[in-house]
């Protein structure tokens, strides 16, 4: 589609997103909540719908569901109420969905959401409310029903929903992206799209610029990772438009996103009367969250990725680039954070962590938990390179690959006995240099005629002499002084 | 309070619930004696009452997130119409 076509159009995205917490149990049972064990085995009466069962408020998912509200700004409710989303579908047993209403727990906060511009968007957040997941229901080719593990039913969710305050697919991505790092800082939700712990609805319209009455609302669901969410969005901005285009009219409908084709189709609805007629749930008390309740939950929030991309480029001084690939990651924002407390060199802590370090653990697919070294190991590495007495690339070609063989040993000590730390002799380097120009004379002709590029060949050839262990800094104050003489 | 027969209708497919079509007028009739029944409330006057969802005052009934498989599988799936040895096995949801 042309783009005079598409700039006449705005258009409008909210995204619901369902995060499974990481609780041990179920959010109405005690049964277990863990992923990829064999079907049916966790299971408890109430996840069974048996009648006469009565279900009972996870006091953590609680919890993980405040912490999410207060990560993103939101008001926390204090008088909490469930309530019945009634419909049948065999992956729930019970007929209905205990959700929330009216009483969402957490309401009215703001995602801030970075772009690749650089500018900083906010993204508002309607409400967070609790609720359980369902039961899966495997279609198999060539079975003739539908099988039902019910592991998964009554597992604790909440839903993130958006304003659809969304303009463009990127924006999209990158607010899922915030998302998915909140909850993994929080440690409420492993953030696995694949594996659908992290899940997301998108509504989509599109109207004129500057019309005051949103389109026909699309939602479109089926979209497990988070480039297909971008990718969906894009495209059913553009079928909508060519819709109106044509003259047409877009159907407010469910669509499903298919990967493979990178299209959206219509789903025939689970429920045709889309009616799932909400009601107070008579079985659960109302949740009343105290002054002293909330406190200790505050209390208790790590820091956010937020605050640590305010620190790393405030007061450690870093480019929004490089904080921005810092917090990407927890852990690798957390080793990060903990080893710019022990060097005064934050760049070069930066740089560490982004180079050697992050190209040793995707080499190996690893994780920041895999990582053999710790902070202090790499703060002595820079420390030795920031005193003079260590060259970059032997420690990053030397003393960094026998460390992580030997990860009980400390750097100053590795390089002494490794004899990797640089002749601070003076005199010795000296002669060194003498050597350099000695063995060169028609290289110093063209130096001193002008040729100045020539400085990093004598620097190569000096390093050579020295197995790489002259200091840098030094070395080519003793090469000008020679050279220059 | 009267309502019609598309919502009966409505309703017997929300509640999956099938009744003989000859009684469609008797269902219709006795729901709206319900809904009148339950109309008498609206005569009332209500201003400044809170709604009242709960009759207990019991607030802040909750759980600790200590997990237990209290049902085993086999258990689980005794009760079921069909079944094989992992799952529940139901008309097919989808064409």
């Amino acid at each position: 589609m042309d783009e005079a076509t598409l700039a006449k159009y705005q258009p409008v995205i909210g995204l619901e997103v369902h995060a499974q917490l990481l609780t041990h149990s179920k959010m109405y049972s005690a049964d277990e909540n863990e992923y990829g064990v064999a079907p049916n085995t966790n299971l408890s009466v109430i996840t069974l719908g048996h009648p006469g069962t009565l279900p009972k408020v996870n006091r953590t998912a609680v919890e993980f569901a405040m912490k999410m509200g207060l990560a993103t700004n939101c008001t926390i409710r204090r008088d909490n109420l469930f309530a019945r989303k009634n419909y049948f579908y065999p992956d729930l047993p019970k007929g209905y969905q205990i959700t929330q209403d009216k009483t969402p727990i957490c309401h009215d906060g703001h995602v801030d959401v970075r772009l690749a511009d650089g500018s900083v968007k906010k993204i508002g957040v309607t409400r967070i409310h609790m609720e359980e997941d369902a039961g899966k229901s495997m279609h198999l080719a060539g079975e003739t029903e539908t099988l039902v593990d019910l592991n998964r039913a009554g597992v604790p969710l909440i839903e993130i929903v958006s304003e659809p305050d969304i303009r463009t697919g990127e924006e999209a991505y990158n607010y899922l992206i915030e998302i998915k790092k909140l909850v993994e800082y929080l440690g409420i939700c492993d953030g696995n799209m694949e594996e659908g712990s992290l899940r997301c609805d998108a509504n989509i319209s599109v109207m004129l610029q500057g019309a005051e009455k949103f389109g026909m609302k699309v939602e479109v669901k089926n979209m497990n990772s988070f480039r297909n969410v971008q990718r969906a969005i894009a495209y059913e901005i553009e079928r909508q438009i060519a819709i109106i285009e044509a003259g047409g009219e877009v159907d407010s409908e469910t669509r499903g996103f298919d990967a493979a084709s990178g299209t959206t189709n219509g789903q025939r609805s689970k429920e045709t009367l889309n009616d799932y007629r909400y009601f107070p749930e008579p079985d659960l008390p109302p949740l009343i969250i105290s002054d002293e309740w909330l406190h200790r939950v505050a209390a208790e929030l790590p820091a956010l990725p937020q605050q640590l991309y305010s620190r790393f480029t405030g007061e450690l001084g870093l480019s929004d680039y490089d904080a921005s690939v810092l917090v990407d990651q927890k852990e690798v924002a957390l080793f990060f954070d903990e080893l710019s407390r022990l060097t005064p060199n934050a760049k070069a802590a930066a740089n560490w962590v982004m180079g050697p370090v992050k190209s040793y653990l995707n080499e190996r697919a690893l994780t920041m938990a895999d990582f053999p070294l710790d902070t202090a190991q790499l703060a002595g590495i820079i420390e030795l390179i920031d005193a003079g007495k260590l060259n970059y690339s032997v420690a990053s070609k030397q003393l960094f690959p026998h460390l992580l063989d030997h990860p009980s040993a400390n750097a100053t000590g590795a390089a002494e006995s490794l004899g990797l730390l640089t002749q601070a002799d003076n005199g010795e380097l000296a002669t060194l240099v003498q050597q350099v120009l000695a063995a060169n004379p028609a290289k110093v002709e063209e130096y001193r005629a002008g040729k100045k590029s020539l400085t990093g060949m004598f620097m190569g050839e000096l390093m050579k002499l020295t197995g790489g262990k002259a200091d840098p800094k030094l070395a080519n104050q003793l090469l000008r002084t020679a050279l220059d003489g | 309070m009267s309502t019609d027969l598309g919502t009966l209708r409505g309703l017997a497919h929300l509640a999956r619930l099938e009744f003989d079509a000859t009684r469609e007028q008797q269902m219709l009739g006795d729901l709206n004696n319900i809904l009148d029944f339950v109309a008498q409330l609206e005569g009332l006057d209500t201003t400044g009452v809170e709604p009242l969802v709960h009759l207990s005052q019991e607030v802040n009934v909750l759980r600790d997130d200590e997990a237990c498989n209290t049902v085993s599988h086999q258990d689980g799936l005794r009760n079921a119409p069909r079944k094989d040895s992992d799952y529940f096995r139901v008309p097919k949801v989808l064409e």
